[in-house]
């Protein structure tokens, strides 16, 4: 007994290496600590009822934005476990199966955990606020999503504590995928982790586009609507057409591993070719995903604080949604070296460089809006004009790895991952942070402090260009990609250590950011007014932290950045306050338990596949079935805010008499 | 939100004032068509995965020898029969009798369930004569694609019968209205799909 229990036990659990058993009981330590606070404070009611159940927007994408920020951390903490390895040359600091899963997950997490959640948290922040609507279009579905991004990002994560990580890579290419090359269950967690919050992914697309469709103010027509809701707009257009490809191929690695199956297994006819191009259908437009939001929020910020209206307002909307479609033609340029031919390669080559043509044009429309612009070095716009020459040299490097025949050298060198990082973190990172320190105030009321901010961009900039620009020249000097360790003779040591030197500088700006947010929070400069930016779009027109019911009375749109009109015509001075009668009872929906108890179900079934326990997975899904129907059967799904509430909290806020 | 799909105006348990407030119902028919997007593109990736596999029969059994024709000519027209019954229950959705509603609905349910009864028989054949999801790569693609199909009606049969005991309790409401206008979308998109299904792998299959 006590043995099959032990020999359980050790392939369960993950074992044999120190760094393994110190975040074993970080991680417990962690968990007692949380679960202290709960039960010391009874806090488990406010949680249920405040988080756990919400269907406000606004809360959800707060626990996006928590979510995120430590994935953030986990990702983090692997990009600079990679760089101590190859730091210098001969290190052994990690070993060969050990560096494979921590890039694994680095890309992993860093792609579909950080960076969609920290974008879908803009989502759920901004868009109603900034369209004049109340809420998204299906709140319980908004939550459904989150839930099951949180427990699809948490399968994922224990992975490494319970069973062992994923460590093919983190497209997880057959056949170094398929039982033959990974027969852990670490493929598995992949699998279930992304497919689980895949699914919650694609649902936020189709919430946002019918929220964007649907719930605009009255008289915002399409050609009104501010910049980011387009830029979420084509996000979102690209998410239900790419990420439906995801989900089947996953679905089809799953099937070849779980059911020996053949589709991308190199015996019994499979074609593992197949498997590459169809997770690039997904993986290319997944880029322009992250990125065009990081546009959108790029056009706000640089219109509010050069006090002018956005350059080519059309030729702006124009470029996101031919980027959208272009997006979807190119996958091969990320493997020009299949051998499909030099007419398909030409094909896809110009298909890239194509997209070099909006996304020009979009650059200089930022530039020309500064032109003669009062501008205002607030954090938020230092982020945008660090971002610039940063994705232009991002985009510069991407047209060379997009020339077919000279990507023959480039292929698979540290030049490409010098590429996308620029493009990643000069774009989708100083974008998503720009958007933090610009929409913060909005949500929580106080300004992040200016100089702590300062710290942590300047460390994150220059520790930046520390740690990339000697990788351009390490991929040129035959460095590749995935290798865990060199000899001296290579002569790779010294950029290596500056590259090294580099990480752990933004590493260091990431500190400075946590600090600077919990500095804040209790330090942090109020914000009274509502327009701390004194800024043009609706958002800014509510109280900070907005009402739970966003507008008490819904705003009419009659040009494009309607509150800076509203503000000219009323010359600046304060607002009048609504007179009371204005006000009304107002619909809202009702908080649901069930999105939680649904992914948590979903939980269980990927827990269950991944170690192919059948009868825990079929309990799941008999749980997921439950909760729809317990869904599907309750009508009683929503209210009215009663008129007395409404006066009360707008009365408060100063904007009632 | 003028357009309403419906002719009823929303009731909301409290109250029927309605100021500054979307029309919910309308919008998530909307949102289910976008839905039916994701859906169409979900199975044009099987689809293609089933065509660029066809011939990787690694020496195990082809279509032309697996597919019997009776079977699937059988399948193929008690699917679109369910689809025009589905067609009928909306109609008389319209008309207001909902025993009627409820009757075509039994009357679709009974037809797709037929459907997956012979859909199961037909897999358990072919496992029988040899040809199983892990003979080759082609029958994987085939298990996955018609499965996938399979599953999307057997999932439509337990949501109907959830819809036909909520029909029984409420009755013809905007919100029971919307709930089957949704789902005879979801019918008629399957029926669609076997079009796809019966073409591409069965016809072009035997032929």
């Amino acid at each position: 007994m006590y043995a099959s229990i032990k020999s359980f036990a050790s392939s369960f659990f993950v074992t044999g290496d120190p760094l393994i058993y110190g975040a074993d009981v970080s991680i417990a330590l962690t968990s007692i600590a949380i679960l202290f606070v709960l039960f010391y404070f009874k806090k488990w009611g406010w949680l249920w009822r405040e988080w756990l159940t919400t269907v406000d927007h606004k809360k959800i994408g707060i626990m996006y934005l928590i979510a995120s920020l430590l994935m953030l951390f986990r990702g983090g903490v692997d990009a600079l476990l990679m760089r101590t390895q190859l730091a210098l040359p001969n290190v052994h600091f990690l070993q060969a199966d050990h560096y494979n899963e921590v890039f694994t997950t680095h890309g992993t997490i860093m792609i579909l955990f950080m960076a969609m959640p920290m974008m879908f948290g803009l989502f759920n922040m901004v868009v109603p606020l900034q369209i004049g609507a109340r809420d998204v279009a299906y709140p319980f579905l908004n939550s459904v999503s989150f839930w099951l991004f949180l427990f699809g990002a948490m399968l994922f994560n224990i992975s490494f504590v319970i069973g062992g990580s994923p460590d093919a890579g983190w497209l997880s290419y057959p056949p170094l995928s398929e039982l033959s090359g990974s027969s852990g269950v670490g493929e598995n967690f992949y699998i279930w982790g992304i497919q689980i919050s895949g699914i919650g992914s694609l649902a936020t697309g189709i919430n946002f586009i019918v929220t964007i469709l649907k719930m605009r103010a009255p008289g915002m027509k399409f050609m009104k609507m501010p910049m980011f809701t387009w830029s979420v707009f084509s996000s979102s257009i690209i998410i239900i057409f790419a990420f439906p490809i995801l989900t089947v191929t996953l679905a089809l690695l799953f099937i070849d591993r779980y059911l020996g199956g053949h589709l991308f297994t190199m015996d019994g006819g499979g074609f593992p070719m197949m498997y590459i191009n169809l997770i690039w259908m997904w993986g290319h437009p997944e880029v322009y995903i992250v990125v065009l939001p990081a546009f959108g929020i790029f056009s706000e910020i640089v219109a509010t604080f050069s006090r002018k209206r956005i350059f080519g307002y059309k030729s702006m909307v124009f470029a996101l949604m031919s980027i959208s479609i272009l997006s979807f033609f190119t996958w091969v340029h990320h493997f020009f070296t299949m051998g499909s031919g030099a007419d398909v390669n030409v094909a896809f080559a110009i298909a890239t460089m194509a997209i070099g043509i909006p996304t020009g044009a979009k650059v200089f429309n930022w530039l020309f809006t500064m032109f003669r612009g009062r501008i205002r070095l607030e954090q938020p716009m230092m982020w945008t004009l660090a971002f610039i020459p940063c994705f232009v040299v991002g985009g510069a490097t991407g047209v060379m790895l997009a020339v077919a025949p000279a990507d023959y050298q480039y292929h698979n060198s540290y030049f490409l991952i010098a590429h996308f990082h620029q493009v990643l973190i000069g774009g989708v990172v100083f974008g998503y942070l720009a958007g933090i320190y610009y929409w913060w105030p909005k949500l929580f009321g106080f300004k992040l402090n200016e100089r702590l901010g300062k710290y942590a961009f300047w460390l994150w900039n220059i520790g930046f260009y520390v740690c990339f620009m000697p990788q351009y020249a390490l991929g040129f000097m035959g460095m590749t990609r995935r290798v865990y360790t060199y000899g001296w003779d290579m002569g790779w040591g010294p950029l290596n250590l500056v590259s090294t030197i580099g990480a752990f500088l933004m590493g260091i700006g990431f500190v400075f950011q946590v600090w600077q947010i919990l500095y804040s929070v209790k330090y942090g400069e109020r914000d009274t007014t509502g327009d701390p930016w004194n800024a043009r779009t609706l958002e800014w027109s509510i109280p900070s932290p907005p009402p739970m019911y966003n507008f008490a009375v819904v705003p009419v749109v009659d040009e494009r950045d309607p509150f800076w009109e509203e503000k000219e015509r009323r010359d600046f001075a304060p607002a009048e306050p609504v007179p009371v009668s204005k006000l009304e009872s107002i619909h809202m929906p009702k908080n649901s338990g069930v999105p939680f108890v649904f992914a948590a179900c979903w939980f269980v079934v990927g827990f269950g596949f991944v170690f192919g326990w059948n009868w825990m997975a079929f309990t799941g899904l008999a749980g997921v079935g439950i909760s729809l129907l317990v869904r599907s059967f309750t009508y009683d799904t929503d209210y009215y805010v009663p008129l007395e509430e409404v006066i009360e909290t707008e009365k408060a806020a100063g904007r009632a008499v | 939100m003028q357009h309403a799909i419906d002719n009823g105006h929303p009731q909301h348990a409290a109250g029927s004032h309605d100021h500054g407030h979307h029309d919910q119902e309308s919008m998530k028919v909307l949102g289910f068509w976008i839905f039916l997007v994701t859906d169409c593109l979900l199975f044009g990736t099987l689809f293609a995965t089933y065509v660029v596999l066809k011939g990787h029969t690694a020496g195990g059994p082809t279509g032309k020898e697996l597919f019997e024709i009776p079977g699937f000519v059988a399948e193929t027209f008690i699917l679109l029969t369910s689809s025009f019954t589905s067609g009928l229950a909306v109609l008389a959705m319209n008309k207001g009798k909902v025993n009627q509603l409820i009757g075509w609905l039994i009357v679709t349910a009974v037809l797709g369930a037929s459907f997956v009864g012979l859909e199961i028989n037909e897999f358990l054949n072919m496992v029988h004569e040899g040809a199983k999801i892990s003979t080759s790569a082609f029958l994987t693609a085939f298990f996955t694609l018609v499965g996938t199909h399979g599953l999307h009606v057997s999932v439509g049969l337990i949501w109907m019968i959830g819809l036909m005991i909520q029909l029984k309790m409420r009755g013809i409401t905007p919100v029971t209205r919307r709930k089957i206008t949704v789902i005879s979308l979801y019918w008629h998109f399957l029926d669609v799909v076997w079009i796809f299904l019966f073409t591409i792998v069965y016809l072009m299959g035997v032929m």
